[in-house]
């Protein structure tokens, strides 16, 4: 009985997971536009809808009933299928990770994670890392010069990122001596003084860094820079595989800001008057909107920059930082 | 300055540093000068002013100036109501991008009346010559730049530029402050002709 209301429950979970975080990818779309548009003094969308709100309605009909184009060169099965795994990767991710703190309905207790497995950060990094896939099985694919720029792009990017964002996430680690994300939260229960952002700054910097660069956002959002090459890997892609693409990236900033508001900022630990879950979702909304502010703010760097950046900077940094944290803790 | 040199101006740059040292130097003076928040203030800056620029374009439009130079119009004479145009012929033979035709006749009062006007939109560059030429002040430009209709032929034809006679009893045709139209101060500028010693 109660392993049937624990599948139950994880199924109830697992959609409840799906569907809101489909629809945040979508408005989050929307919250883009227009707060891209409010920091360079336009309106942005405002005709579908009071102030342009269904217009996110408007592009979901728009990419579900586009032509699904497939060029004549390209490789069908891999072109069919590397949207998909952009997708699933992204929201496999969120498996792990703990969206809100524990609470009761009807008499039942419920845990806001769908699987809380001892090696959580590890899993989430790692689910994140395969969804390089996507772009470069995509970029090779498309029998396209610029997607299969774009795809190299994408490796060489994520590739070297996911060294800082695992050398960056080993201190904070050694404190705690748990890849639990939930034990990582309950090890900051203490008040915003326990806070992991405190001891570790550079750490939280380069996490957050490395987070811009495996989500493509802009500082770094070389592989489908529009000047250059097109839309990157995403060039021959149209209607609805193209959106898939695109709901990946967003979820997978939603993980991202997730995981530095857990790792770094106290999770959802209550932060004074303010309950947990509602402090996790202040955190999260804030990281989501330093992506866009970002956006808006910054140029995007040159490939050999980035690269410099990564492994002449960022690497150098994030090992100091360990052999520092190492220091101490002895 | 003589003729045929130039007068370069050198913009200060900053001298590239040559030895390592000063290379450490300019770097941790780069990474530290905050200038990637600069960048953040103005746009958040710029976000909570909320002074928005866009102009809503079907429901809101900018004005226009009194020179503006959009699709012709033919005006009246405000009291009887006749046509200004006395079919001289100047603007016709002033177009640059010749797309003024007209045809003219004698009538009964041996008054010459034009029969046929015609601008060929499709040509005309807008210069506003026709409307600066115009003795009379008959032919001007309007305001009306959102020349779109099912045909080509629309707004050209006489009929379509010419102010309805409902419309000027109404008294909406306004004079002319554009292009080619007379000074505020022309009455002053008026001496007699050798006809009136």
């Amino acid at each position: 009985m109660s392993d049937l209301a624990y599948i139950i429950e994880t199924i109830l979970k697992i959609v409840a997971v799906l569907t809101i975080f489909s629809a945040l990818a979508g408005f989050a779309t929307y919250f883009e536009r227009k707060i891209l548009a409010f920091m360079q003094r336009r309106l942005g969308p405002m005709h579908v809808g009071p102030y342009g709100v269904l217009q996110v309605l408007a592009d979901g009909i728009k990419l579900f009933t586009k032509e699904d184009f497939i060029p004549q060169l390209a490789v069908k099965p891999i072109f069919k299928i590397a949207p998909v795994i952009a997708a699933a990767t992204a929201f496999t991710a969120l498996a792990a990770v703990p969206l809100f703190p524990e609470f009761e309905i009807f008499g039942h207790k419920v845990t806001p994670i769908i699987s809380d497995i001892n090696v959580g950060l590890l899993y989430v990094l790692g689910v994140m890392a395969i969804g390089m896939y996507a772009p470069l099985l995509a970029g090779m694919a498309s029998a396209n010069k610029w997607s299969l720029l774009g795809g190299a792009r994408a490796v060489i990017q994520l590739l070297s990122f996911e060294v800082v964002t695992g050398l960056a996430v080993i201190a904070p680690l050694m404190m705690i001596g748990s890849l639990s994300l939930i034990e990582i939260n309950n090890y900051q229960q203490g008040g915003i003084i326990d806070w992991i952002v405190w001891c570790q700054p550079v750490a939280f910097v380069l996490f957050l860094i490395a987070g811009f660069a495996e989500t493509n956002r802009t500082p770094f959002d070389l592989l489908e820079h529009e000047a250059e090459v097109i839309s990157g890997f995403a060039t021959e892609y149209s209607g609805m595989r193209w959106g898939m693409f695109f709901i990946g990236e967003y979820a997978n900033m939603i993980t991202i800001s997730f995981l530095v508001s857990i790792i770094f900022l106290g999770g959802f630990n209550d932060l004074w008057f303010i309950p947990g879950g509602l402090a996790i979702i202040i955190k999260v909304a804030f990281f989501i909107f330093f992506f866009l502010w970002a956006r808006a703010a910054w140029p995007h760097v040159r490939p050999d920059q980035l690269m410099w950046l990564c492994w002449k900077v960022l690497m150098p940094i994030a090992l100091l930082n360990i052999v520092v944290t190492g220091i101490v803790l002895m | 300055m003589k003729k045929g040199t130039q007068n370069y101006i050198n913009i200060h740059t900053e001298s590239s540093p040559q030895k390592p040292f000063e290379m450490f130097k300019q770097i941790v003076k780069r990474t530290f000068k905050g200038e990637m928040f600069v960048g953040l203030w103005i746009v958040f800056r710029e976000m909570i002013r909320f002074n928005i620029h866009t102009i809503q374009y079907p429901k809101e439009k900018l004005p226009l100036s009194p020179r503006y130079r959009a699709v012709h119009k033919l005006l009246r004479l405000i009291e009887s109501g006749n046509e200004r145009c006395i079919g001289c012929g100047l603007c016709e033979k002033i177009c640059i991008a010749n797309c003024i035709r007209m045809d003219t006749k004698i009538d009964e009062n041996s008054r010459k009346v034009v029969t046929e006007y015609t601008i060929n939109l499709g040509r005309c560059i807008y210069c506003g010559y026709c409307a600066e030429v115009c003795p009379e002040l008959a032919i001007v430009h309007g305001d009306r730049y959102e020349n779109v209709s099912e045909q080509r032929a629309h707004f050209v034809l006489k009929d379509d530029m010419l102010t309805p006679l409902d419309l000027l009893k109404q008294k909406e045709q306004k004079e002319y402050p554009g292009f080619g139209a007379i000074s505020d101060e022309a009455d002053k500028f008026i001496k007699k002709t050798p006809l009136a010693y």
